[in-house]
């Protein structure tokens, strides 16, 4: 392929790219606000911090080409799928030992005792 | 040792990436000094528990990701009709333990996270031989009861064979 060409392809994916990490932010915000309790609203706080994030990301390399901020910006996203999971679940658990109780959550069957 | 040549390797190779100044002396002793120092800091704090690490699973870690990303974008999908189309695709709560079997801490600490990690499952408290979750779903519940994910972490952590 030649460069004339190159140029506008990588344009286009990086705008749908960002379009959809776009989508997938404004989501998780109207999950916030939708869903109905504590927990149910970390799940939809939970798509903006991987899919979106990773999304805008991806873009952004696909715009800096191969070079040292495309391997900056892959370490953004690699400590942010590191954090993001310990700091949902330290907010869980933060929740369920201060009396939080989930809105009509059904126990789910388990092997161990509960 | 392993550990520490490990640490120091990765971490070096970081700072290298950050800085991008590849060719001034003074600034790689300094880097090479403070790599050093982290890494002989890790060392201590994990003394008592890098028996349970092995080399096996560094080398099976990246075959996890990839399964990974592939469910991370799954669920998210799941999540994202469920905000969209709430008549649809009701959402179904549901908290309870399921049981996990690796042997490391570390391992219990990748399947964990990779459950918090996958929109529509949150690990609340782990134990010895179980994780409590919560699902935004039944169906996402039932996906996590089945252990399929358990069982990748188990093979990635590489201590069964």
């Amino acid at each position: 392929m030649t460069e004339a060409l190159l140029e506008p392809a990588l344009d286009l994916a990086s705008l749908l790219l960002l379009s959809g990490g776009v989508f997938l932010g404004i989501t998780g915000a109207v999950g916030v606000l939708r869903f109905p309790d504590f927990f149910t609203r970390l799940h939809a706080a939970g798509v903006t911090d991987t899919l979106s994030a990773g999304m805008i990301l991806a873009a952004l390399m696909l715009q800096a080409g191969l070079s040292l901020i495309s391997v900056k910006l892959a370490f953004i996203l690699l400590f942010l799928l590191y954090t993001s999971p310990v700091a949902s679940h330290a907010l869980a658990r933060a929740a369920v030992h201060a009396g939080v109780k989930p809105v009509d959550a059904k126990p789910g069957e388990s092997s161990s005792p509960s | 040792m392993l550990y520490f040549l490990l640490l120091f390797a990765a971490l070096f190779g970081f700072w290298l990436l950050l800085s991008g100044y590849w060719a001034n002396p003074l600034l790689l002793l300094l880097g090479l000094a403070s790599s050093a120092l982290a890494a002989w800091i890790g060392t201590r704090l994990e003394q008592s528990d890098t028996r349970g690490y092995s080399l096996r699973m560094l080398l099976r870690l990246p075959g996890y990701w990839v399964w990974l990303v592939g469910e991370i974008v799954k669920a998210n999908l799941d999540v994202v009709r469920r905000v969209w189309r709430p008549h649809t695709y009701p959402i179904s709560p549901v908290i309870g333990h399921l049981p996990l079997s690796q042997k490391t801490r570390l391992g219990k600490t990748i399947y964990a996270n990779s459950i918090t990690l996958t929109p529509g499952t949150v690990a609340i408290e782990v134990s010895d031989d179980a994780v409590m979750v919560h699902a935004l779903s039944e169906s996402a519940y039932a996906d996590l009861a089945a252990g399929d994910m358990d069982r990748r972490v188990t093979w990635a952590e590489g201590r069964s064979g």
